[in-house]
């Protein structure tokens, strides 16, 4: 089999820091990962090569420092890398993203073989849309698979596969033909420690470098900026409320009478709440 | 939305937006607001309504219809949910019936909905950011394509009549506003939740515009072997709550979410929690509150030990009350909550369930004790 896993190189969020009066991001030493909600695509693209076997190949498309998301990559055990990077692709909204790696990933496939599956994470951090799975499904034909909890079946002797599906209200079973496009849910599975030889191989390894030229692009106008239709135009802080809370209580008070003042306050301003719990209680 | 980490600077879009701002000539034709009325086993996905809630407002503003986008099985199922747009605001619907739309499925789905804009052309269609829509959102808009502007928390008409789409950016922190220039329809998906429910009111069904599927089952390679609904254990519906208590990190320990858990049986509430909660393991996702989990909009809110950062405050800022409870008085979560206790929750909340309980039924207070 070959699998196809696309990765995003993200800031972590979790560290980004606003500015408290000027209110801009302060980016400063932010670290960068791979975006989480792709481990997961990425961990289930090895344990399918592991048992049926071929190879996962991994793509990114960003700067070039972008090539250490490839490289943590090779060392959970990928088989190879490709990264794509020009100037030509900054800017991108989400259908010039899905544009591009979807015209690299045809180029992957015939230098290295077409792919049985293509795997993209279900959202990213940063850009948090989920559209780029189902942007890429489209462009290259492939049926779409999204929020997958667990893949049940593969077969890529008679392209088929089966997965459970997380649907509005249960879990759908589908049953599809390959090649598809996943993306997996998050909690699916865990990603696996790294192997020693994985790690001194992926430090060693060449990470496959493409411009768009090299991807196969002829069409520019499809790619960064002038291929998305859609355009950030305000990027501003949220307003903070005008009154702050209404504080209850003194410091001595015992929790009993703190809890019935603030009983009191509850009921005054919305004495319908009483009414609401009144019929839900358990009482 | 833009993909890459840093949004295009304002500076840079304007330009372009002013070199080419004319829109082509084949989408002036582009008229009217769509709203897919989500239809999943039987059952209209609320989303649908919040949305034709907004998309109203939108339509009053632009001078044009609201339309209900209904897709489902021949039967009751889309009768009733074309009943219920034009009495949740909608002016027409339209409708694709077939019996291979029974489940849902991303390719007949997607054909059906892009032939309809194809055929009928809207000027803005807007879909719910639930599994079903953001499967189906991203295909169609790529079919057609389109920008797509995902999770929005404002929409709005500008001056020149096109769609301002507002967001949350950079992890929540900033907002930013998306246009979709030169291209038609603009698409927006919105997480449940987050637009107010408008009010229903019994209408007549009106103009419904029926079109065909085209398509045979045979056609279709994905197939659905078995749909299995959520156990009871599992049905958490946060979202659509009237009371709702969560706690954070302030409650110290997984064992303190029992307070949690009493006080929600007590009033009737459900419950849930900030999300290094559930990094932590002491509360499962689907508990979640805030940007990256449950858009909540209660009656009341009591939050407990949560300090109030942006992305909580973006999951709560629609409840009607919050009651916030935290031992440190200069807690942002503060700046957003109408009452503010300032103590500690592991000691309060048995005082405050107690309470409660109390007032509920003053003969039932004994049998709460413990
Ligand atoms: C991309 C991104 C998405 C995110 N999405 C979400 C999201 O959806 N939901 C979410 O909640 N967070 C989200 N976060 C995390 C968010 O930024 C905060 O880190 C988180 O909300 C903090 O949780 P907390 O208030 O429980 O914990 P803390 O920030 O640790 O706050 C604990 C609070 O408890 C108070 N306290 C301590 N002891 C007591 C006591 N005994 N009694 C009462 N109070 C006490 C403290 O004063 C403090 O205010 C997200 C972050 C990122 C970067
Ligand atoms: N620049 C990128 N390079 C590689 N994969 C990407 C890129 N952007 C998005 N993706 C993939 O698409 C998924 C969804 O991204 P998004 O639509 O931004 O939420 C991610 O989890 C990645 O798998």
């Amino acid at each position: 089999m070959h699998i196809i896993v696309c990765i995003k190189q993200v800031p972590d969020s979790a560290q980004i820091r606003v500015h408290p009066v000027t209110n801009t991001i302060m980016r400063q030493g932010v670290p960068t990962i791979i975006n989480p909600y792709d481990l997961f695509s990425l961990e289930e693209a090895l344990r399918l090569r592991d048992q049926h076997g071929g190879e996962v190949t991994v793509i990114t498309m960003g700067p070039p420092m972008a090539e250490d998301a490839l490289r943590k990559a090779l060392t959970f055990g990928a088989d190879r890398g490709v990264l794509l990077t020009d100037r030509y692709f900054a800017g991108s909204d989400t259908l010039a993203t899905s544009f591009a790696l979807a015209s690299a990933i045809e180029k992957i496939g015939q230098l290295y073989g077409r792919p049985d599956i293509v795997f993209a994470g279900k959202q990213t951090i940063d850009g948090d849309t989920a559209q780029v799975g189902p942007g890429i499904a489209k462009r290259l034909d492939l049926l779409q698979l999204t929020y997958v909890a667990k893949v049940s079946a593969a077969d890529p002797g008679k392209s088929e596969i089966t997965v459970e599906r997380r649907a509005e209200g249960g879990t759908q079973i589908l049953k599809t033909r390959l090649p598809c496009l996943i993306t997996m849910l998050e909690g699916s599975n865990e990603m696996r420690r790294g192997t020693m030889p994985d790690a001194l191989r992926a430090a060693r390894a060449e990470i496959v470098t493409w411009s768009a030229a090299d991807a196969g692009i002829e069409d520019l106008t499809k790619c960064g900026l002038r291929g998305s239709p859609t355009v950030v135009k305000h990027v501003f802080a949220p307003s903070a409320r005008q009154d702050k809370a209404t504080m209850v209580g003194e410091a001595g008070d015992l929790p009993r009478d703190l809890a019935d003042k603030l009983l009191d306050d509850v009921f005054t301003r919305q004495p319908a709440i009483l009414i609401a719990m009144s019929a839900l209680s358990s009482l | 939305m833009s993909d890459a980490p840093t949004p295009k600077p304002a500076a840079q879009a304007a330009g372009r937006a002013g070199m080419k701002k004319e829109l082509p000539e084949h989408f002036k034709a582009y008229r009217h607001v769509w709203v897919a009325v989500e239809l999943e086993r039987g059952q209209v996905h609320p989303v649908s309504f919040e949305l034709l809630g907004e998309g109203r407002k939108l339509a009053d503003k632009l001078g044009v219809d609201l339309a209900g986008v209904v897709m489902g099985p021949p039967g009751e199922e889309t009768n009733q949910a074309i009943r219920e747009a034009f009495a949740h605001g909608a002016d027409l619907a339209y409708l694709v019936e077939d019996p291979i739309l029974r489940d849902y499925r991303n390719e007949p789905y997607t054909k059906a909905l892009t032939d309809l804009v194809n055929a009928y052309k809207p000027e803005i269609l807007l879909l719910g950011a639930t599994t079903l829509g953001r499967d189906l959102a991203g295909s169609v808009a790529t079919t057609l394509k389109t920008g797509l502007t995902a999770d929005c928390t404002e929409l709005a008409v500008d001056a020149d009549k096109s769609l301002a789409a507002t967001r949350p950016t950079f992890g929540g922190s900033l907002l930013c506003t998306i246009y979709t220039l030169n291209y038609r329809p603009q698409m927006a998906t919105v997480r449940p939740r987050v637009m107010a429910m408008p009010e229903r009111v019994e209408r007549p069904i009106g103009r419904v515009i029926a079109h065909p599927l085209d398509m045979r089952e045979e056609d279709i390679v994905t197939k659905v072997l078995n749909f299995i609904p959520d156990g009871q254990s599992n049905k958490v519906n946060l979202a659509y709550a009237d009371i709702v208590v969560a706690g954070g990190m302030g409650l110290g320990s997984a064992e303190n979410f029992q307070l949690i858990r009493n006080l929600a049986a007590t009033i009737g509430a459900d419950f849930g929690c900030s999300r290094p909660v559930v990094q932590k393991g002491w509360m499962p996702a689907e508990r979640q509150i805030g940007q990256t989990g449950k858009t909540i909009r209660p009656k009341l809110y009591i939050a407990a030990g949560i300090s109030g950062a942006i992305q909580h405050r973006v999951g709560v800022e629609g409840a009607d009350l919050i009651v916030a409870i935290n031992t440190d008085a200069n807690a942002p979560i503060f700046d957003f909550a109408h009452v503010g206790i300032v103590t500690d929750a592991v000691r309060f909340l048995p005082a405050l369930t107690d309470a409660f309980a109390r007032r509920l039924s003053p003969h039932n207070h004994d049998k709460l004790a413990g």
